[in-house]
């Protein structure tokens, strides 16, 4: 199955914040470990109710580039994509923020855990808390993971000195 | 704005495959009445105003490379099959691949739908009618009689809903073979299908 990465015009994917701070969250969920989205539903004070709008889902999506950032666009290679979409109960009617999960990879439960804290974060009651004990501690360890991983990466550098090039 | 989105397939495979099915019979024996069962579906809603069959075709063959136009009664749930399908929307019913009726009265006519070419029959559109009843249910409506391919002899089908006018229209579509439209009736979990082969008469 190849996605489709929902366009602007389709109502669903119109945000219901600020698209920078959902697209932080998103981000920050979409790279967070399974592990510790995990830890953070299973410590939640009350854990809401949901539905599958959409069952999770293994996918291929495309990945373009352009050379250099402003070339031409192509495409690098497809990458396995899970995906879900869930609706938060709420209330007797039931009809909370609907949450969106896309993550690398082909973990299922993964994608239903951002999708799950996507649709939690839309909420004006829900937000300060998960942002503060969740979004930012998971930006945090990104941060030092890649620290951490280009320090690693820097002790092994080679430096290449090439000679000029002989058409030039 | 979120509860225009209702949930799709529980089980997206097992389902989409029953309804495909399910439409594959309706089409290779035409006017035969099929009852959709997804009772193992159960997270499964139609979106509204559609009913389950309706809802269960346009997710089972819709995708992005199939337009879609909808009539302004079943506009509500565009959203949901946009979400579930990524079928493209288009405003004029000639550039549509796939048609949604839930209010037949204001059906357009036949005509106004890509037939194809002669070349390429198979590049038609498919209407999917939403009517109001069936068979024994279907009390004060038109008793058709249906001939053609798929068909011993002749089947009678009764059905309650039709636009005035669609059995001369369907005389037409019938004429131009092959091209032409094929038509899925609808009315909450049955179907029945419509052909473009198919000779339809008023008992």
């Amino acid at each position: 199955m190849n996605f489709t990465v929902p366009d602007s015009q389709s109502p669903a994917a119109l945000p219901a914040q600020p698209p920078d701070a959902r697209r932080r969250w998103m981000a920050a969920l979409a790279r967070a470990d399974r592990a510790s989205l995990e830890a953070a539903w299973r410590d939640l004070p009350e854990r809401p109710g949901y539905r599958h709008l959409r069952q999770p889902e293994i996918g291929l999506a495309m990945v373009r580039g352009r050379m250099g950032g402003t070339g031409q666009r192509f495409n690098l290679g497809e990458m396995t994509v899970a995906r879900a979409t869930v609706r938060i109960d709420q209330g007797p009617e039931g009809a909370g923020a609907v949450g969106f999960g896309y993550v690398a990879g082909r973990d299922l439960r993964h994608a239903e855990l951002a999708a799950l804290f996507d649709a939690l974060l839309q909420d004006d009651a829900h937000r300060p808390m998960l942002m503060a004990a969740l979004i930012v501690p998971l930006e945090r360890a990104a941060a030092e993971a890649r620290t951490a991983r280009e320090r690693a990466i820097q002790a092994s550098k080679v430096e290449f000195f090439t000679m000029v090039r002989s058409r030039e | 704005m979120n509860e225009t989105l209702s949930p799709g397939f529980a089980d997206p495979v097992g389902a989409a495959q029953a309804t495909f099915r399910a439409v594959l019979t309706a089409l290779s024996e035409p006017g035969k009445l099929l009852e959709l069962e997804l009772a193992p579906d159960l997270g499964f809603r139609p979106p509204a105003p559609l009913g389950l069959a309706a809802a269960a075709i346009a997710l089972s063959l819709l995708d992005g490379d199939t337009p879609l136009w909808c009539d302004p009664a079943s506009r509500p749930a565009t959203p949901s099959l946009r979400f579930h399908t990524g079928a493209p929307l288009v405003e004029t019913p000639e550039s549509a691949r796939f048609a949604l009726i839930a209010d037949p009265a204001l059906l357009p006519s036949l005509a106004a739908f890509d037939a194809g070419s002669d070349e390429y029959p198979d590049r038609s559109a498919t209407l999917i009618i939403e009517v109001a009843a069936f068979g024994p249910r279907a009390t004060g409506g038109t008793a058709l009689v249906l001939r053609g391919p798929g068909i011993p002899e002749r089947r009678s089908l009764a059905v309650r809903g039709l636009p005035a006018g669609f059995l001369a229209e369907w005389r037409a579509n019938h004429a131009r073979f092959p091209r032409g439209v094929d038509v899925i009736l609808t009315a909450g979990a049955q179907l029945a299908g419509l052909p473009r082969s198919t000779l339809i008469e008023e008992l």
